[in-house]
């Protein structure tokens, strides 16, 4: 929801910079920041006249689509180990890496200025000017390609009321091998979903083709070639997108944009269909494990375990207590704790139920 | 048409108003000679704007079909991807009906039209093409097809401020009209008492609340006193059936009486609520009992003092619990039948080795108590230390299994939130429990027979009377007791 912010206050924040086009660099690496200043500006800002460039870079987080399934899209349980943040943004498309060597822009503009091949051109000149001789250039998918075969950009937009905003990322320098270990999805054959799925494709870094390309020089060069396209010179002016003062609403929209609620709860309807090995008196056994989540919470759940591994009305009881709960870990543990308490077991038979929940743990 | 005129002489924003807006439906609700329906059906108004102001008697009107519009880039169809209404949703003009999606990009699309939801064309991820239509809007009365283009300015108040309003609690029913006329004079609609059915505010409320308008806000509250406008009052007293504007003499305020208008909410018990009733209809099969006692923890309070800034300078945060779970470790080695657990046919009784001394923490999931492990070889800086560590994580909603299962006993500190004595429930397979009080300063004798200060704290210990008995309970509260009374005694058993 929007917040009251007068019309006149709106046009002081940008009045010193009354051109036609506008550089904002963000002041912080937060992606949770950098994505509630985005939609700040989307719902604040008029940009009929005034059209916007948005640059920042974020520590490393996953950022998937509005209509994505993170547990679809990266390995959630990894994420949250690495203290790596899973962020789901409010534009549709597919799931990026965020990291410092990865340089996000956000180009502002009315519906009637939206132009996505031509914000690319700024991007891909930018970049010739910078190395001459590379090869880059934007495709019909609006994606850019490194030697016509390595993708270093990926494109999403979102088109309001009467503004639109179309913003992009850059691979500059960032970590091919934590990008590929977080992204590889620990449970996506099992998902069966309508969600958005994303279009992997082969990836190289600028910085690997021509050393100078670093992330400060890549900016800089985008910066001076949006200002060029409107004919005018001027350094990028630097924002900080937790100054409430500046920006009321802004703390509201970060926090919103944390929520377990909107990152995870938003995902399309799903079902799980997997199976663990677990030990059974000196052979593996498999057990099944089925669940259905609609909006973050488990509708239904079905646990099959051999008989001789573990009792099924056990299973048949704590998967009925996971319907209702969240399709998250410390849910999981809520409720297997109860589970535990109001129904004893042997020493054995606890073991086994211990294994149990640390296997489904580890999917969420 | 008198009474109009006076009406008209008294509010000078009307002048404003008049020179914008015909205003001739404005007094359908004061009283006039005309029946009042006659006055609204005979005016077919014109205006030089594309809004169009309806009297609170708003008729059905024609079933418009919204069409998704162009999107642009040649895209012929659209996923539609989720809906932000359903059918019998009222909307306003600009409010977000939906988001779409087309090949990496997301549209809002909003509405036309002002009205109340009635079809919706396509469920979430079917096709959309567009062109065709999206949903049915079925507007209010005398409706002109409003152009978009011509939009007046959105001003200081954001358009759900007037959309949903909520007076503590219930939601304010206004005319999409009524309040678009709230919007342009930048009321909040939680300021302004309704006076028509259930409390819905009609144009007149507006009108007399800008009337009266000093600048200063004025408290949202349905105690709203109502005063007539002065003049206006030279109308006739008789009070109709359609006349609901009360008429106070000047000494006495009329206090409106608040429209109750909730309703009960049902709902399954789900997730956490259902692991709550699992755990305590458990816990309640075991026969409890209670004990009580008061401990002067004026010596203890002496020395936190001192060490908590030592504590701080290690980094970690000292309060009173590790104190409390060192002292109960300790008489635990004692009465080791206070650490035990009981199987489900009360056969067999295990003595536990390790004393795991859970803390109930109430977290933003709830109540969840999470154990210290292996207490017993614990220092107090270090049972601080973890409690630390718990603390941030129940805070942070990410308490884990290991964690919150294989505790031996039970402390609960209610009274860091208040409360003096309790009567805790026994968390099984646990057989005791014991609930701290609050630390009141309060007057007692000293050994001198001298009223002296002390730091007073109440604990109240539960537990199973098929294996323990009330000596035993009250040997190991002494125990405990003594070991808080006296610090110095903690040194001479800590292992």
């Amino acid at each position: 929801a929007s917040v009251p912010y007068s019309h006149t206050e709106r046009e002081t924040f940008l009045a010193e910079h009354c051109r036609p086009g506008v550089v904002l660099k963000s002041a912080s690496c937060d992606i949770f920041q950098n994505l509630a200043f985005e939609d700040w500006i989307h719902a604040h800002v008029d940009v009929e006249k005034r059209s916007i460039l948005f640059m920042c870079r974020n520590r490393p987080a996953v950022v998937i689509g509005r209509h994505q399934n993170p547990w679809q899209e990266c390995n959630v349980p990894l994420a949250r180990e690495r203290g790596i943040p899973v962020a789901r943004r409010r534009s549709g498309g597919g799931t990026v890496f965020h990291d410092l060597g990865n340089v996000n822009l956000t180009f502002f503009s009315s519906r009637k200025r939206y132009d996505r091949q031509r914000n690319l051109r700024i991007v891909t000149r930018a970049l010739r000017q910078l190395s001459p001789n590379l090869d880059v250039h934007a495709t019909e998918r609006f994606d850019i390609l490194l030697n016509k075969q390595f993708k270093i950009s990926g494109t999403a937009a979102k088109l309001g009321r009467t503004g639109a905003y179309h913003h992009c990322t850059l691979l500059c320098s960032a970590d091919r091998a934590l990008l590929s270990a977080t992204l590889r999805s620990a449970c996506a054959a099992g998902i069966r979903s309508n969600a958005t799925p994303s279009v992997a494709a082969p990836v190289r870094n600028l910085r690997d083709e021509d050393p100078t390309l670093n992330c400060d020089a890549v900016m800089e060069a985008v910066a001076s070639q949006y200002y060029a396209d409107f004919g005018l010179s001027a350094p990028a002016v630097v924002v900080d997108p937790t100054d409430e003062l500046s920006h009321p609403g802004i703390r509201r929209i970060t926090q919103e944009l944390q929520a377990w609620d909107w990152v995870f709860g938003k995902t399309p309807a799903f079902s799980l269909d997997t199976s663990f090995e677990v030990q059974c008196e000196a052979c593996d056994t498999k057990v099944n494990l089925t669940v259905g989540v609609k909006s973050g919470a488990i509708e239904t759940c079905s646990i099959e375990s051999p008989q001789d591994w573990l009792p099924p009305a056990m299973c048949r009881e704590l998967s009925g207590l996971m319907v209702g709960s969240r399709f998250r870990p410390s849910d999981m543990a809520v409720i297997f704790t109860a589970f535990l308490r109001a129904n004893p077991q042997s020493h054995e038979l606890e073991n086994k139920m211990h294994i149990l929940c640390e296997k489904v743990v580890a999917l969420m | 048409m008198a009474a109009f005129a006076t009406l008209r002489g008294s509010f000078t924003f009307m002048r404003h108003l008049f020179s914008t807006y015909h205003y001739k439906h404005c007094c359908s609700r004061v009283k006039v000679v005309k029946p009042v329906f006659l006055l609204c059906s005979s005016s077919r108004i014109i205006y030089p704007q594309c809004r169009n102001f309806k009297t609170s008697y708003g008729r059905a009107g024609p079933v418009l079909q919204f069409k998704l519009s162009d999107i642009g880039e040649g895209i012929m169809e659209v996923t539609v991807k989720e809906w932000y209404v359903k059918e019998g949703d009222k909307v306003s003009q600009f409010d977000s009906i939906c988001e779409v999606q087309s090949d990496k990009a997301s549209v809002t699309i909003t509405s036309r039209y002002d009205g109340v939801i009635r079809k919706l064309y396509y469920d979430v991820d079917s096709i959309a093409l567009v062109g065709t239509p999206l949903v049915d809007i079925e507007t209010d009365a005398a409706h002109d097809g409003a152009p978009e283009k011509d939009v007046v300015e959105t001003p200081a108040m954001s358009h759900e401020e007037h959309t949903h309003q909520e007076i503590k609690g219930h939601k304010t029913q206004a005319t999409p009209a009524v309040r678009r006329l709230a919007m342009e004079n930048n009321i909040k609609l939680s300021e302004v008492v309704g006076t028509g059915k259930d409390g819905r505010i009609l144009k007149e409320d507006i009108l007399n609340y800008l009337s009266k308008q000093t600048g200063a806000i004025l408290p949202p509250s349905p105690y709203h006193e109502i005063q007539p406008p002065p003049p206006a009052a030279a109308v006739p007293s008789a009070v109709g059936p359609k006349d609901k504007v009360p008429q106070p003499s000047p000494a006495q305020p009329v206090i409106q009486r608040p429209v109750f208008t909730g309703k009960d909410r049902t709902e399954p018990l789900k997730g956490f609520h259902k692991a709550m009733v699992k755990t305590m209809t458990a816990a309640l099969k075991i026969p409890h009992f209670g004990y009580c006692d008061e401990v002067d923890m004026t010596k203890l309070v002496r020395l936190r003092l001192e060490l908590k800034e030592l504590a701080e300078s290690r980094g970690v945060k000292l309060s009173y619990m590790p104190f409390f779970i060192k002292a109960a470790s300790l008489g635990l080695l004692q009465f080791p039948i206070l650490n035990a657990s009981v199987d489900e046919e009360c056969q067999n009784i295990t003595y536990k080795a390790a004393h795991n001394i859970g803390l109930a923490m109430d977290t933003t999931q709830g109540l969840l108590v999470p154990n210290v492990k292996n207490v017993q070889v614990l220092s107090v800086f270090d049972i601080a230390v973890e409690l630390n560590r718990l603390q941030a994580l129940g805070t942070s909603g990410q308490l884990g299994t290991a964690d919150l299962t294989g505790g031996t006993f039970t402390l609960s500190n209610i009274g860091s939130i208040g409360g003096t004595y309790a009567k805790p429930v026994i968390l099984p397979p646990e057989v005791a429990i014991g609930a701290l009080g609050k630390i009141q300063v309060l007057p007692r004798f000293n050994s001198r027979d001298e009223v002296v200060k002390a730091h007073v704290m109440n604990v109240s210990w539960s537990a199973d009377h098929r294996l323990i008995d009330g000596a035993t309970m009250c040997r190991f509260s002494n125990l405990w007791k003594s070991y808080l009374e006296n610090p110095a005694t903690m040194v001479l058993d800590l292992k």
